[in-house]
């Protein structure tokens, strides 16, 4: 396991003939000019701390390796020493551009588990799909601007980030944090919407395709843009398929595979939207995809709001109806600025000593859940995010794995880049989309 | 009266409990602590780990199809159904079939390559470690999907800890180029026929695999207005 092939070097200084040498005489063609090139992983165009080892042959790229790890906190394995409630505040925290899509992808794991997948209650399940689709709204917003502002477009930066502040805003009002909200639970959600919330998601609503007009009168035609873009970054269907690429960069080649349509979590099914595909198979197509995305995102959203103002939610509760399972979810803010449920608290200090009991032991131990192991999805801005989990019967997670759509898209940089220029290389890692904290976890 | 009240030698419910008896404990006493008194008077409970038992016919749902026609494809003599999987168990709605780690690469090509299977796309390797299983206790998991039908099946293939080689299917699917990486670096898992199987997660000199069970969590106890928090992996747990 530990022998290495070949010999070693340190590159520890004083040695740099020999290295130089060595080099020179190793790979296809010895004896040829070869420039290896490390960019990243603190590079403000490599998405965060991605490095990439570049061997380049003049302009051109002729051999790319990406390098990861700079950003694995153990999520997975620190979420085995948690309960399953608690599982929620460490997974929110991986691909941070969509905590809403992590702590679905792993609720609903924990949920058929439990076998409750049916008693999650439809209000829940409203919140839940509008959240994400809020959530998928932000997420192209910076896919978008970090993709103009890395082919030099600093406008679309300030635009998507301008944009994504509302959705953040949004997020703020219902779950009380502008990321990491942790709002998605085991047997529902944390909280229901707050007073004021239909109207600022009207409010939002309104807006929000005019803005969307705006990027898209900047980039769509954009003669630099597209000279950057298109026939850039070419990965086709087979290609997908082989290196396991799901999300845009899989429907860009005409493929119309989205998991909310095909295998439907949280009553997709009874929403009506369109699956957006273009088959141009490159970077341009990619931008084009996300723009058609969001279109349907605040469709869904404006499904969503008309169902949330048809209900009161006094007789539509946001958490499962099982004492052994769902916390309180009827919160109100108190003096301290924090969510409190008064009722609750009024009941187990007040009345029921029974009741306080149970509380402490569903708070500190968890619930239990029987054995075994599932895998659950969804569709995530950036493909398919899968969350593994296995029980043993106790409180907390025996493992839990996430398959995370940018750890197995970004294995398409490669095949995306060689062969180009190494400008093409931004626009190929930018197309991807990959988020550092999904891919280390 | 003595004896007359004893179960009948081999009868169900006795060999049922014998079996019961002779699965591994999972826990003991009612909340699994080992620090302070179990006040409870459950002290002495001992809770057994239930063996997931393979499932009969029919497996409903498309699951019989799906065994049919991987039996279909599996003709090699030698290779055939019986040979390759171990186990069939379907819970909760989903399929997995454990498959004899020699086997697996014939297995993932007949599922992606016949056209009733249509396996396209393979969802990643991820590691399970089951101290408990003596001689399989490393597993890897693979989830496939089938674009095609619709369809999705788990593949899983255990070996033991002292010998923890698994083909690689970088061969059928190379998507699972990195995940068998990481799932090498975090079970020290080897996959026979990898390109460069490397560390991917952690720094290139880490010594160990840290998903595995019997490696710490690590942390150090943190002060709170001048109480001590003990590490995570330290504090009293449930199960």
């Amino acid at each position: 396991m530990t022998e290495t092939e070949g010999r070693v070097y340190n590159v520890a200084g004083q040695d740099w003939d020999e290295v130089v040498a060595a080099a020179d005489q190793a790979g296809d063609r010895p004896g040829e000019e070869r420039l290896v090139v490390n960019m990243g992983p603190q590079h403000p165009s490599t998405h965060g701390v991605l490095r990439l080892i570049l061997t380049l042959d003049g302009e051109t790229v002729t051999e790319l390796r990406p390098v990861i790890g700079y950003l694995h906190t153990g999520i997975e394995k620190n979420m085995e020493f948690r309960t399953w409630t608690q599982g929620v505040t460490f997974c929110t925290r991986m691909d941070y551009l969509s905590p809403i899509f992590n702590e679905t992808a792993f609720c609903l794991a924990t949920e058929r588990l439990l076998g409750i997948e049916a008693e999650v209650p439809p209000r829940a399940n409203v919140l839940r799909v509008l959240m994400m689709e809020l959530n998928r709204i932000s997420s192209h917003m910076t896919a978008i601007g970090t993709f103009g502002m890395e082919l030099g477009a600093t406008t679309v930066f300030l635009y998507g980030m301008r944009e994504r502040e509302k959705v953040l805003d949004l997020f703020e009002l219902i779950s009380g944090l502008r990321m990491n909200h942790a709002y998605i639970r085991p047997g529902g959600v944390s909280q229901d919407l707050p007073p004021g919330a239909l109207e600022r998601l009207r409010e939002f609503l309104g807006v929000m395709p005019g803005l969307l007009g705006e990027l898209r009168a900047l980039l769509d035609a954009n003669l630099i843009f597209a000279g950057r873009t298109k026939n850039v970054a070419y990965l086709d269907l087979a290609g997908c398929l082989a290196l396991g690429v799901t999300g845009p960069v899989l429907r860009a080649t005409g493929l119309p595979w989205d998991l909310r349509k095909s295998q439907p979590c949280c009553g997709y099914e009874t929403y009506e939207f369109a699956v957006p595909v273009t088959d141009t198979c490159d970077a341009y197509g990619r931008y084009r995809l996300r723009m058609d995305e969001m279109d349907e995102s605040l469709k869904i959203i404006e499904q969503c709001v008309d169902r949330l103002a048809a209900k009161r939610p006094a007789h539509d509760p946001v958490m499962i109806n099982d004492p052994k399972i769902g916390w309180p979810a009827q919160l109100a803010v108190g003096s301290d600025g924090l969510g409190n449920s008064p009722a609750h608290i009024a009941k187990i200090m007040g009345q029921s000593m029974e009741a306080l009991i149970h509380h402490f032991k569903l708070v500190t131990e968890g619930f239990r859940v029987p054995p075994g192991q599932v895998y659950a999805s969804v569709e995530s801005p950036r493909g398919e995010l899968g969350c593994h989990a296995v029980s043993d019967g106790g409180t907390q997670p025996y493992r839990v794995h996430f398959r995370d759509p940018s750890f197995t898209n970004l294995q398409a940089a490669a095949a995306m880049s060689e062969g180009g220029l190494i400008a093409d290389v931004i626009a190929a890692i930018a197309s991807i989309d990959p988020v550092m904290g999904g891919v280390d976890r | 009266m003595t004896g007359e009240n004893l179960p009948e030698q081999g009868s169900q419910p006795a060999a049922a409990g014998q079996e019961r008896l002779a699965e591994p404990v999972a826990r003991t006493g009612m909340f699994g602590t080992h620090t302070t008194g179990d006040t409870s008077g459950y002290g002495g409970l001992r809770v057994r780990r239930a063996a997931v038992p393979a499932s009969p016919r029919p497996y409903g749902s498309y699951f019989d199809d799906l065994a049919d026609q991987l039996a279909g494809g599996l003709k090699q003599p030698g290779a055939g159904f019986d040979d390759a999987i171990e186990k069939v168990v379907v819970d909760r709605g989903e399929l997995t079939l454990h498959v004899r780690a020699e086997h697996l690469v014939t297995v993932a090509k007949v599922l992606r390559d016949e056209p009733s299977l249509a396996f396209q796309l393979c969802l990643g390797t991820s590691g399970v470690h089951y101290p408990w299983e003596t001689g399989r206790e490393l597993h890897a998991v693979y989830p496939l999907l089938s674009i095609t039908h619709n369809r999705r099946v788990r593949l899983e293939v255990s070996v033991p800890d002292a010998d923890p080689r698994i083909p690689s299917l970088t061969g059928v699917y190379p998507t699972c180029d990195w995940h068998e990486r990481e799932t090498w670096d975090f079970f020290g898992i080897i996959f026979d026929g990898h390109p460069a199987l490397t560390r991917i997660e952690m720094p290139d000199d880490w010594k160990g695999h840290p998903q595995r069970k019997d490696y710490p969590l690590g942390g150090i106890p943190v002060e709170y207005r001048g109480a001590h928090v003990p590490p995570p992996d330290e504090r009293r747990s449930y199960s």
